[in-house]
């Protein structure tokens, strides 16, 4: 099962390392990973999606937490959170696909974000199965280029996540 | 006043207690060898790395204390590796500085360096380089307390000589604030009752310790809270000296080398006490046979720990120390009822008793050749009470483990986890290095000895009187064993042909050599041994075949015990 988890870390040389050797070390997988700091410098937030029963996921996030740069760690399967995704895709655009392109866009509420005689650029942001979505509607068309952010997320509501502005 | 990074070092390991390092110098340590001068610190220069992180581990596991060694970087630091990862996988504090290139040239294949904050990685607890020197007594505060405090491990310290250089106001920090780390200490009240509750509703518990109990210093509690309740205790080879193996509760050491009767308590058990182990796979055998009958309650410092190998329907996060001596309290609380159980475990214990006449730990004794159980009880019988035995591995770790009797908590040093053999001798050097008065006994194997006899040196060196027992059968015997019961007895590799002569390898060092062939020999050397002063090697011309009994085979589960080969 997937599963989504969110880390605050120590902002610091090396946690990333730390963190992608804890899967690594013990069999796990990592689907996607995204990092970045916070509105704190000093701490970087990580969104890692990986799969595995629930005694694998307890392990994963009980492995998290006993690293010592690890602040906290959500697994936010099961709750109720916004996901979202950006992908890149550089895809062909001549003559007879460059409408249709440009068509496909527009329903997703994409952008082309370059464009050259022969291809469009498209920036996509949505939950991840948006971006598979769109991806599988230009792929005809031929993709020359495809790069994904991996996901983000957030829980839903008022309340934050204490530490984690 | 400012002080330079490796003064800065030297302060910090005064302040924290540190007496005695372990360690050998080289070109990005010589700044730190240099002001060594001006500190009463005591070093031991061993003759190896790898010899220094297991010194400095056995004279952690000796004291309690955390141990530190030091080697320059490069292949200095990659020769700490084993020790590391011997310390991390028994859970053992130690801090190991090592020395590191100039920060300019980190990065840049310079002459003796290594990634030693990667290579170490997955076998600290923790690790740090650092890069300026107004953060070296942060790092150093947190590297000792991240050592010691909640599940003990290893940290690595990697300090670049131009970091040791430079200089810098020194200001010790009096607390720790590390935001990410905050272990669990205090055991859950609520969980506590609970586990009081199915305590008092067992028919056939057991309690099955780990190295934690040593790691805690909680040997008492738990000896009040097995007498309290009545109930049988197996230990790990990690936890032997925690509890008396003479105590009449005590069922010796459990798993693939542990008494039979350990291991049908365990098969036959209703309700499982797991105190501060971690369900190896050398203690459970095949995991779908282990325990089958019984509930678990597990109490481990790690959450880690829980719910790892196996189904646990009871956790206690928290140190052993506070949650043994809770359960105790609440046992008191429910006086009637825990003389009830006791009763109520009456059959219980002559079920076991049953198993023990049925199957003793015990061996074919021989008036003619010498059985190595025969020395490991001899050893026993002639050494104190308090005498520190440190083991290789292989067939003489096992047999020490199953017929030595300890009686009393951090006596047994052996690497458990990790099976590191060369760690006995090292680590007796440290045992003595801390202890100088008491007997330390290194039971060793002549394979095992040979990974680490350069040590010899340091013993003599330094005046520490250890004993050494090798077990000497020219085989690597636990590997032989293997080949004998799994591979038709093709020894492909395992036998030692060319014979050391032990004694004399003992006098090159300077030490005395002792040799026995004839079993009427044995006690003879043993004594002779103990009235020597220095170090002194005891040569045991064994058994050749002799196999460690009984054994569940790999993959097998506990039931299924070869008794007899």
């Amino acid at each position: 099962m997937k599963h989504t988890i969110s880390v605050l870390v120590e902002n610091e040389f090396g946690v990333l390392t730390r963190v992608a050797g804890l899967f690594s070390g013990r069999g796990f997988n990592i689907e996607s990973l995204s990092v970045a700091p916070t509105l704190d410098p000093s701490t970087s937030r990580m969104t890692i999606v990986t799969r595995g029963d629930e005694q694998i996921l307890e392990q994963i996030t009980k492995q998290l937490n006993k690293l010592i740069d690890t602040i906290k760690v959500i697994d936010f399967t099961g709750q109720d959170y916004i996901e979202r995704e950006m992908a890149l895709i550089k895809v062909t655009a001549e003559e007879e696909t460059r409408a249709e392109v440009l068509r496909i866009v527009d329903i997703f509420r994409a952008k082309v974000v370059d464009v050259t005689p022969r291809s469009y650029t498209v920036e996509i942001t949505g939950a991840p199965a948006k971006v598979d979505a769109i991806v599988e509607l230009l792929r005809p068309m031929g993709i020359k280029e495809l790069v994904r952010s991996g996901p983000v997320v957030l829980g839903r509501g008022s309340k934050g996540w204490k530490g984690a502005e | 006043m400012k002080k330079t990074g490796s003064q800065i070092l030297l302060e910090c390991l005064q302040l924290e207690g540190v007496d005695t390092i372990f360690g050998y110098p080289g070109g990005t340590v010589i700044n730190i060898y240099n002001d060594l001068m001006d500190y009463p610190i005591k070093h031991v220069l061993t003759r190896h790395e790898q010899g220094a992180v297991h010194a400095a581990d056995g004279y952690a596991r000796a004291t309690g204390k955390v141990g530190v060694a030091i080697a320059t970087s490069g292949p200095g630091a990659t020769n700490t590796i084993t020790g590391i990862a011997t310390a991390y996988m028994d859970s053992i504090p130690l801090v190991v500085i090592t020395g590191q290139v100039p920060t300019p040239l980190i990065g840049n294949d310079a002459f003796q360096e290594a990634d030693i904050i990667g290579i170490t990685r997955p076998v600290t607890k923790h690790n740090y380089l650092v890069k300026d020197v107004k953060d070296l007594a942060r790092i150093l505060k947190q590297a000792f307390y991240i050592a010691r405090t909640g599940r003990p491990g290893p940290v690595v310290v990697d300090l670049p000589k131009d970091v040791q250089m430079a200089t810098t106001k020194f200001e010790y920090p009096e607390t720790v604030e590390i935001r990410g780390y905050k272990p669990t200490y205090s055991g859950n009240l609520r969980q506590i009752e609970k586990a009081v509750k199915m305590i008092l509703a067992a028919k056939k518990p057991v309690i099955y310790v780990g190295g934690g109990v040593t790691l805690s210093d909680a040997s008492t509690e738990l000896l009040s809270f097995a007498e309290t309740i009545q109930t049988p205790v197996t230990t790990t080879l990690m936890a032997m000296a925690s509890f008396p193996r003479n105590n009449p509760l005590s069922l010796g050491m459990l798993g693939m080398h542990g008494t039979y009767y350990a291991n049908m308590a365990v098969t036959h058990t209703d309700l499982l006490i797991a105190v501060g182990a971690r369900f190896d796979d050398r203690v459970t055998g095949r995991i779908a046979t282990f325990a089958p009958h019984a509930k678990i309650i597990h109490i481990d410092i790690d959450p880690t720990s829980i719910k790892k190998n196996v189904r646990v329907d009871l956790p206690i996060v928290g140190d052993l120390k506070d949650v043994l001596g809770k359960m105790v309290l609440k046992l008191a609380e429910h006086g009637d009822e825990a003389k009830q159980l006791v009763a109520t475990l009456d059959p219980w214990r002559k079920e076991i008793e049953g198993w023990k006449t049925e199957h003793p730990m015990s061996y074919q004794p021989s008036d003619r050749i010498i059985k190595p159980q025969f020395v490991i009880e001899k050893l026993r019988e002639l050494s104190n009470d308090d005498a520190i035995i440190t083991t290789e591995v292989g067939q003489h770790q096992m047999w020490t483990a199953q017929f030595f009797e300890f009686r009393q908590p951090r006596t047994f040093l052996t690497s458990g986890g990790l099976g590191t053999m060369g760690y006995g001798l090292p680590a007796a050097l440290g045992a003595q290095a801390a202890f100088p008065e008491r007997q330390v006994i290194d039971i060793s194997g002549d394979g095992s000895f040979q990974m680490n006899s350069q040590e010899l040196a340091t013993l003599v060196q330094y005046r520490l009187p250890v004993k050494i027992a090798i077990l000497n059968n020219n085989f690597l015997g636990m590997v032989r064993q293997w080949q004998q019961l799994f591979f038709d007895k093709r020894y492909s590799q395992t036998c030692l042909e060319l014979p050391i002569d032990f004694v004399k390898l003992a006098e090159a060092y300077g030490a005395t050599g002792l040799k026995a062939t004839r079993p009427d020999e044995v006690e003879e050397v043993i004594k002779k041994a103990f009235a020597t002063a220095g170090p002194v090697i005891m040569e045991f011309k064994v058994a050749r075949e002799e196999n460690v009994l009984p054994m569940v085979p790999a993959g097998a589960g506990l039931n299924e015990m070869v008794l007899a080969s």
